[in-house]
């Protein structure tokens, strides 16, 4: 693990926290599953939780986020509340979209969180446009994009690339790439495995990290953010990780070995960083003791939160199919 | 009062509109494939580069999905996007982002994001471009809930739609048929915005309601008049908008002649002809003297040869042949 001298003790329990906060949530979530309060289509972010909390802590108020169908952990790290997080996971209407997306479509205006996409790739021309927005604007904002590497495999990934780079956009791709396309090893899906070789065909500013390693992701962020804030057009990281669950609940994974689950569990993100954080001297062992009791805490009120929402009312069925008015 | 009409193309029309909403509103811009130096694939947006620049007039690389995309993103942002697709039958590689992003993301998010686009697109035969250039695929989109669809047929409209699209929080597809680009005409030098919803009647008569909208609303008028030395007096519905389609005017229409024939380019079998006469069936069944007909393409690709190309999509003469069928059954 690459120590940076900036991390004090407050940074330390901020990362550790938030990555335990999106951990027990997720295990909430597969438990609420298993008892029938979430439906659907369910896909947990365990074991890469180390990504979402490293870019998002590098990122600003004015910058705005893409993401994917697996999103709670990007969701809950850019600051939006766990209550409204898991009342959208029921489809409540106290929901963060009103309950109508659920778990894969969580949008959140006042964070600007543009999106769970549930179409893998179709994110990517959306933070090419929220970037040419920012960049017609003069904003400093940086468009940050968060996609699988089976995302790669689209035409929408090469297209937006081309396209970022081509009128210089400050957009931020990053590639969480957990090895598995649903339950496609890259290898059997990419002729060039190494998915940050393919940013650098379009000439875009291109890092491998860790991404199991917190510190390195938010450091890798925040250095590919400089360059593009100095207008230096868009930056691509390709985090390399591991989603520790199924792709989604009805999954049985037969596509790879329990050992090798095991070999990646051995990294956990977020056991690595605690342990670096005691050794370091950042943090004691009751500080993440205390972490893990706030974070059951707040998990408890989210799920209070959504057991106590109402259902949309079904006359509203029709609300926002078109728009009155674009909001302000 | 009206200003002086001037002698005008509806491409002419059409660019009137853009270069009006360029300088109305600093949040427009345009993007699209040899919209800029090319001066637009049917030459609309020529000499808008050299007018507003780079910033502004942008072309892009052969990549559909990404510019429409970007456009929903940037409209998503607070901007006005104006986004050129060259043909309906290449905005099929963006059919992703316009049918599962532009049309969900408003319902989807519980209302927090509106997407204010505008995507215009060339439609229709009669170029002899063959099957992958001449396809009239507007009544497909007009399928798909979150969208606005909308087909100029006159100057007027050509002129006039652009802003209120723009004014409008929805996506907003405007269909133009190739053949109208060289149609010339009359506008009032002041001519401008107009409704986006709405049919128009734009002939009137007591035999029949002849139901259709772009090219073929010229075919229908062309044949309403040789109907008339015939004694058949049709009357002429400009659909115009394809969603939501005016049902008030076509029962209206209907109540008064009886009788309904659409025209309409695109295929039968599930097309926006089987929607306008369903909805004919349901709502104006028993004002109906006789059976609804439609009059649609051949369902075939649109052959090359021109006489293929013109057997393939309703004709004046077939119109004619069809409504005095409607009316004088043998």
């Amino acid at each position: 693990m690459t120590a940076k001298p900036h991390l004090d003790g407050a940074h330390a329990r901020r990362l550790l926290g938030q990555m335990i906060r999106i951990r027990l949530f997720e295990e909430k979530c597969a438990e609420l599953y298993t008892r029938g309060k979430i439906r659907g289509f369910l896909h947990l972010y365990i074991g890469e939780e180390a990504n979402a909390v490293g870019v998002m802590e590098a990122l600003t108020a004015d910058d705005s986020v893409v993401s994917t169908y697996r999103e709670h952990g990007h969701a809950l790290a850019r600051g939006i509340a766990m209550g409204p997080l898991m009342a959208e996971m029921y489809g409540k209407a106290n929901g963060t979209s009103g309950g109508r997306g659920g778990s894969m479509h969580v949008f959140d205006r006042a964070t600007r969180f543009y999106g769970g996409n549930a179409i893998v790739g179709g994110g990517l021309p959306l933070s090419v446009g929220l970037g040419l927005a920012e960049r017609m604007r003069s904003g400093r904002g940086a468009a940050v994009c968060l996609f699988g590497e089976g995302a790669v495999a689209e035409g929408e990934f090469h297209e937006s690339l081309n396209l970022a780079a081509l009128w210089k956009l400050p957009v931020l791709f990053v590639c969480e790439n957990n090895l598995y396309a649903m339950g496609s090893a890259i290898e059997r899906t990419e002729s060039e495995t190494d998915i940050h070789r393919k940013a650098e065909a379009y000439r875009i500013a291109s890092q491998r990290v860790d991404g199991m390693d917190v510190v390195a992701v938010e450091a890798a962020t925040r250095a590919a953010l400089e360059h593009l804030r100095a207008g230096e057009g868009p930056q691509f990281l390709e985090c390399r990780t591991y989603r520790f669950r199924a792709h989604s609940m009805f999954d049985a994974q037969l596509y790879r070995d329990k050992s090798e689950v095991e070999r990646w569990k051995e990294r956990d993100p977020i056991k690595r960083f605690a342990d670096w954080s005691v050794a370091a001297r950042l943090l004691h062992k009751t500080d993440i003791a205390d972490l893990e009791k706030a974070a059951a805490v707040e998990v408890d009120q989210a799920v209070a939160f959504a057991e106590a929402g109402d259902w949309e009312s079904v006359a509203d069925l029709g609300k926002f199919v078109l728009m009155d008015k674009v909001p302000a | 009062m009206t200003a002086a009409p001037l002698k005008i193309t509806y491409r002419e029309a059409v660019k009137q509109a853009i270069r009006e909403a360029l300088a109305r509103d600093p949040r427009v811009f345009l993007m699209g494939e040899d919209i800029g130096r090319y001066g637009g694939c049917y030459a609309v947006t020529k000499g808008l580069l050299q007018e507003f620049g780079e910033e502004r007039i942008r072309d892009t690389p052969l990549s559909e999905s990404a510019f429409v995309g970007a456009g929903i993103g940037a409209a998503m942002a607070g901007l006005r996007p104006i986004v050129e697709v060259m043909t309906v039958n290449f905005s099929l590689l963006a059919l992703d982002q316009i049918v599962n992003n532009a049309a969900t993301i408003p319902h989807m998010s519980g209302g927090q994001f509106a997407v204010p686009l505008v995507i215009r697109m060339a439609t229709g035969a009669g170029r002899q471009l063959a099957a992958q250039h001449s396809h009239s695929l507007e009544g497909w989109y007009a399928h798909i809930p979150g969208l606005k669809i909308l087909a100029p047929a006159t100057l007027e409209d050509a002129r006039g739609m652009l802003w209120s699209a723009l004014q409008d929080p929805n996506p907003v597809l405007i269909f133009e048929h190739v053949n109208l680009y060289n149609m010339e005409g009359e506008l009032p030098s002041d001519a401008g915005a107009v409704p986006i919803e709405g049919a128009a009647l734009r002939r009137q008569g007591r035999d029949l309601s002849i139901v259709t909208y772009g090219a073929s609303l010229h075919k229908a008028l062309a044949a309403a008049k040789q109907l008339a030395g015939q004694g058949i007096e049709a009357e002429v519905i400009d659909l115009r908008c394809l969603r939501p389609l005016d049902d008030a005017t076509i029962t209206a229409s209907i109540a008064r002649t009886r009788r309904a024939l659409i025209v309409d380019e695109g295929w039968r079998s599930g097309g926006i002809s089987a929607e306008i006469g369903m909805r004919i069936a349901e709502q104006s069944f028993y004002d109906l003297d006789a059976p609804p007909m439609r009059l649609c393409g051949a369902e075939v690709p649109i052959p090359y040869p021109k006489h293929l190309e013109d057997a393939a999509i309703p004709q004046i003469e077939t119109i004619i042949s069809a409504a005095t069928s409607l009316v004088r059954p043998s």
